[in-house]
């Protein structure tokens, strides 16, 4: 199954979402990413039993922070879809690639270009 | 431990909207284990603001740094050589700490990131309940070893009031009866006979009553 999806989404694996932090989420739209967004197993179906449902927390937490500090939470998102759900994904991919589209770039990053 | 909560960041932006260099100070010991001051809130704290006000189109430094401590001396020295580049901290230790470095740095203004709660235990993580007011004079030998001063609603030393309700406190029914702990514990260790001890009137003078309180111990001084 070949499916299309934007070019523009980086991936970066985790062993789980559960390794995912709030501190990693918030340091990626520092360095300028204008959205974020994770994907991780159905809710039941965690290896390690509750990694999602704490990447999902974490996520919360993001949202709340960029909200607070005028960036707009909907930059960051977090998915849950099985392994064998490969068009999901894709839809997933495209979904977040325009409503980020939608919302613009990173605000900051235009402010560190203004500031330079 | 010293328990804290976070302040939420809009707090902590009002505080230091006028300045420009920023040291954002941690400390390794109560507020790490509660979650609200350690490395980690450091770094999210810092990051939250550093975007916050570049996106206020302003070029602020926010720096960061955990102590060990910021209730000794000797910690608080590991940064004077920094100090002079900062026009203010915001200090994420409890108010021991934020005061401790105000009264050292006195040239410099000290913001508090946290506020500071109570004494008490990490029941599970994410919640964390009182358990000791540092009331100077410690009653647990004769209340089986549960605190009535910090855990009663009304402090009461001898034995509930009437609104205590199948083991719950009148003034809230999720919070226990400190008194039915007690009784219940006093009787598993076969000691309800301390039940029946009169606790005399207890001197308040050694809690806040008696003004700021010291501890001298010549003993250990140098
Ligand atoms: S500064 Fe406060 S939080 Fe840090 S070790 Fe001292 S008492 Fe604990
Ligand atoms: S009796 Fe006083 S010192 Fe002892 S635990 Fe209660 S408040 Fe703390
Ligand atoms: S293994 Fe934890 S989210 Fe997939």
């Amino acid at each position: 199954m070949r499916l299309q999806y934007p070019t523009d989404i980086k991936i970066i694996l985790l062993p789980c979402t559960g390794k995912l932090d709030v501190l990693h989420i918030l340091h990626a739209f520092e360095k300028g990413a204008d959205g974020v967004y994770a994907v991780g197993c159905m809710e039941g179906d965690c290896h390690y039993n509750s990694g999602n449902l704490r990447a999902r927390k974490r996520v919360e937490q993001a949202r709340h922070i960029l909200d607070v500090i005028g960036m707009g939470g909907e930059r960051v998102q977090m998915y849950n879809l099985s392994s064998s759900e490969g068009p999901r994904f894709a839809q997933i991919a495209v979904e977040m690639d325009e409503r980020i589209r939608n919302l613009g770039p990173n605000p900051i990053k235009r402010a560190k270009h203004r500031a330079a | 431990m010293i328990v804290a909560d976070k302040k939420p960041i809009e707090e902590i932006i009002e505080e230091i909207k006028e300045h420009e260099k920023i040291l954002i100070l941690g400390c390794n010991e109560c507020v790490t284990v509660c979650e609200a001051g350690g490395k980690k809130e450091v770094g999210v704290l810092a990051s939250a603001l550093r975007m916050y006000f570049l996106n206020q189109g302003r070029n602020v430094t926010i720096d960061e740094v955990t102590l060990e401590r910021q209730c000794d001396h000797e910690y608080l020295e590991e940064i004077r050589d920094r100090m002079d580049q900062y026009d203010a901290v915001v200090s994420i230790a409890c108010g021991v700490g934020v005061q401790f470095m105000a009264e050292k740095y006195h040239d410099t203004p000290v913001y508090p990131g946290v506020n500071t709660c109570f004494l008490g235990v990490t029941e599970k993580r994410g919640l964390w309940t009182e358990r000791c007011q540092a009331c100077g004079q410690c009653i647990l030998a004769s209340t089986g070893g549960i605190c009535p001063v910090s855990r009663c609603a009304k402090r009461l030393l001898n034995g509930p009031c009437g609104g205590s309700v199948r083991g719950s406190c009148e003034i809230n029914k999720d919070i226990d009866c400190a008194w039915q702990l007690i009784i219940d514990r006093l009787k598993a260790l076969d000691r309800l006979d301390d039940y029946e001890k009169i606790c005399a009137l207890k001197d308040w003078s050694f809690d806040r009553a008696g003004g700021p309180r010291k501890v001298v111990r010549e003993d250990v001084q140098e």
